[in-house]
């Protein structure tokens, strides 16, 4: 009985793989308030969070120091499309880098100044104002060769059991995707949206923090904050995405 | 320095109605919920939303620890005259914060 129903589960995960078409993102399972509460920005309370890193752009981090904008110049312009791109290969790190990262990187090298912390509101502003920037476009990973390891780790991560459930990620979002999780229903976790604005949250939170709730709802113990796994499992989860438009910054319930 | 996001036409017709939108940053913390280290958070809310039409009150709302987070408030008015739209929150640990739009009326 078992076989059967992992044969079940690698039949429907392989059919929601080949046809693009059956993808939904995470904004049409909400409610209709939810979904113009996101479409306007008038309404969207995660605009705030980026109305913030807009003004974090323009300000130098110390005084004598260069702002975002002093390089970058007008970010509607230099960041369109950064957001669909990204985790790409760092040359600096010699590894994966998620925009986050990368926008550290440019903090400490161009600026001077102190790596933002994850989940830092000062961050999430930054990010969700850069990822705004690409709003619309398709995710486009880049097809970087060095990336390939790190995305293969990424795939097998998220068919790998975890926790007290013993539950892998593919169990719920490929096989039970549309079903019903108590009263919500199980989205197939397309990450176009994040930085985003989430009800429960009543703030914005990045997708690291909706990955560790997803594992402490499995009753396992989260990756270390920032800890590689996290860019793998990304990487792998916005090439499962490619070609659907970034919603950023997106409202979830 | 808080965020707020107001949202209204910057010209109308005089006697016309006006949808006026805020949206304002806030934790909208109720007091009632524990935090990390066991204790209970303490309670930080806005308590008074007003608007001033040309200094006149046209708007008020009282806000409770029901309200979410970061609130959304919607009203309409009539545009009487030009002028500025004065819209301020109040509310604990010293909290202010205002927004004047201007309104051309014709």
């Amino acid at each position: 009985m078992k076989t059967v129903v992992l044969a079940l589960c690698a039949v429907l995960s392989s059919t929601c793989m080949a046809a693009p078409d059956a993808r939904r993102s995470g904004f049409d399972d909400m409610t209709p308030p939810l979904r113009a509460m996101q479409r306007d920005d008038a309404l969207n309370p995660a605009m705030l969070s980026v109305l913030e890193g807009q003004a974090l752009w323009h300000r130098p981090p110390a005084p004598g120091q260069q702002a975002c904008a002093g390089c970058h110049g007008e970010a509607a312009a230099s960041m369109r499309g950064a957001a669909t791109r990204y985790p790409a290969f760092s040359a600096t790190s010699q590894r994966p880098v998620t925009l986050h990262e990368r926008i550290n990187e440019c903090r400490v090298t161009q600026q001077n100044a102190a790596p933002l912390p994850v989940e830092n509101p000062a961050a999430l502003g930054l990010l969700g104002f850069v990822a705004l920037q690409s709003r619309g476009l398709p995710i486009a990973p880049p097809a970087d060769a060095r990336l390939q390891p790190y995305r293969d780790a990424g795939a097998a991560l998220y068919t790998t059991r975890f926790g007290q459930l013993a539950l892998s990620c593919a169990q719920c979002h490929d096989a039970r995707a549309g079903l019903r999780l108590g009263g919500s229903t199980i989205p197939q976790a397309h990450p176009n949206g994040y930085p985003l604005y989430r009800l429960e949250w009543q703030g914005m939170g990045s997708l690291q923090r909706r990955l560790r709730g997803c594992m402490a709802g499995v009753r396992a113990e989260p990756f270390a904050l920032g800890a590689p796994e996290w860019v793998a499992l990304e990487l792998y989860l916005m090439q499962r995405a490619a070609g659907m438009p970034l919603e950023t910054p997106a409202v979830r319930p | 320095m808080p965020t707020a996001i107001v949202t209204m036409p910057a010209t109308a017709k005089r006697g016309e109605v006006i949808a006026i939108r805020t949206l304002v940053a806030h934790p909208m913390e109720t007091g009632y919920r524990p935090g990390d280290g066991g204790g209970v958070l303490p309670r930080d809310l806005i308590r008074r939303f007003q608007c001033h039409y040309n200094g006149e009150l046209v708007f008020a709302a009282e806000l409770y620890p029901a309200v979410a987070a970061n609130p959304l408030i919607a009203f309409f008015t009539v545009a009487t005259e030009s002028g500025t739209l004065r819209f301020s929150w109040d509310g604990d640990n010293g909290f202010a914060h205002s927004e004047s739009v201007a309104i051309t009326v014709t």
